[in-house]
């Protein structure tokens, strides 16, 4: 028995009829198949212009440079789904599932947009911007001068290189994890779990120290 | 004390915090069930729901997923 034939088979029994047609007719032939490549990527293309314009109020980017955006993570999801048929495994409806791949193109052509501007830079280090950061007020910034001191040192003496160069690219810098991951050569997976261990051991320290409650974190 | 609360939010970490990539793999699966019925979705998905709460970037693209969702809806 071919096992895969096996679990497709159960993945196309148990998904809604919308969804059964579309994996029917993207897994077929002729005009058939080709009507429906196109049917998708109407949709992949409306999503990917949606997502482009809710974002575009955030991004320093034209009118022209946004409907590329559009057009190319159109494009490009249209391949991937395509590619991936096969690992759509009926757990919500086909078109959610397609619609992920043209929202996650649309937002990894942006992360990597931010280094266009020619006024960004790794270089540098803008501490006098943490406070602003967490948006301590000038009365607030004095009154905790004593933390935001510890804090500093605790980034300089406690994380790793890896740790503190990722710290200063996205709190003081403000550089989005997917465009530093992009500048880095990695992933936003990595860059989360490297700035998770990095708040996780800066807590501990300023804890340790007396600036901060260890029952302070919000848990829910 | 504005800016301490934020401090404090950005410094906590959940333990039950999947990490980007498996919220990026269920993410089609955790939006439908969000707009089903988003008591259940806390039950079920705990890490997801503690991960998008701390992630910028995730939360972004889960916020985009949820507008198509429901646009397609409507
Ligand atoms: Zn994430």
């Amino acid at each position: 028995m071919d096992p895969g034939l096996g679990d497709n088979q159960a993945t196309l029994a148990s998904v809604d009829p919308e969804s059964a047609e579309w994996l029917r007719t993207l897994s077929g032939t002729g005009v058939e198949r080709e009507a429906a490549v196109e049917r998708l990527h109407a949709i992949l293309l409306r999503v990917a212009s949606n997502e482009v314009r809710r974002r575009a109020p955030r991004l320093r980017l034209a009118g022209p440079e946004l409907d590329d955006v559009a057009h190319q993570a159109a494009a490009d999801a249209l391949l991937a789904v395509t590619a991936k048929l096969g690992g759509f495994r009926g757990e919500s409806r086909f078109t959610t599932w397609v619609y992920k791949f043209a929202v996650l193109e649309v937002s990894a052509k942006l992360g990597r947009h931010f280094w266009c501007d020619p006024r960004v830079s790794l270089e540098g280090e803008d501490w006098e911007r943490l406070p602003d950061r967490f948006g301590f007020d000038p009365a607030e910034r004095s009154e905790r001068h004593d933390l935001l001191d510890a804090l500093r040192r605790a980034v300089d003496e406690e994380l790793t290189e890896r740790q503190r160069q990722i710290f200063v690219a996205i709190v003081l810098k403000g550089v989005p994890a997917d465009a530093l991951a992009v500048e880095l050569g990695t992933n936003r997976n990595a860059i989360y779990k490297t700035m998770f261990d990095a708040r996780r051991k800066l807590r501990a320290v300023l804890v340790a120290r007396g600036y901060l409650d260890i029952g302070t974190s919000r848990r829910s | 004390m504005n800016g301490w609360d934020e401090l404090d939010r950005f410094l906590g970490t959940d333990p039950r915090d999947v990490g980007c990539a498996k919220a990026m793999d269920l993410l089609h699966v955790y939006v439908e069930l969000v707009t089903r019925d988003p008591e259940a979705t806390r039950r079920r998905y705990p890490g997801i729901v503690a991960h998008l709460r701390a992630c910028g970037p995730c939360r972004d693209d889960f916020d985009g997923l949820l507008a198509a969702v429901s646009g397609n809806a409507g």
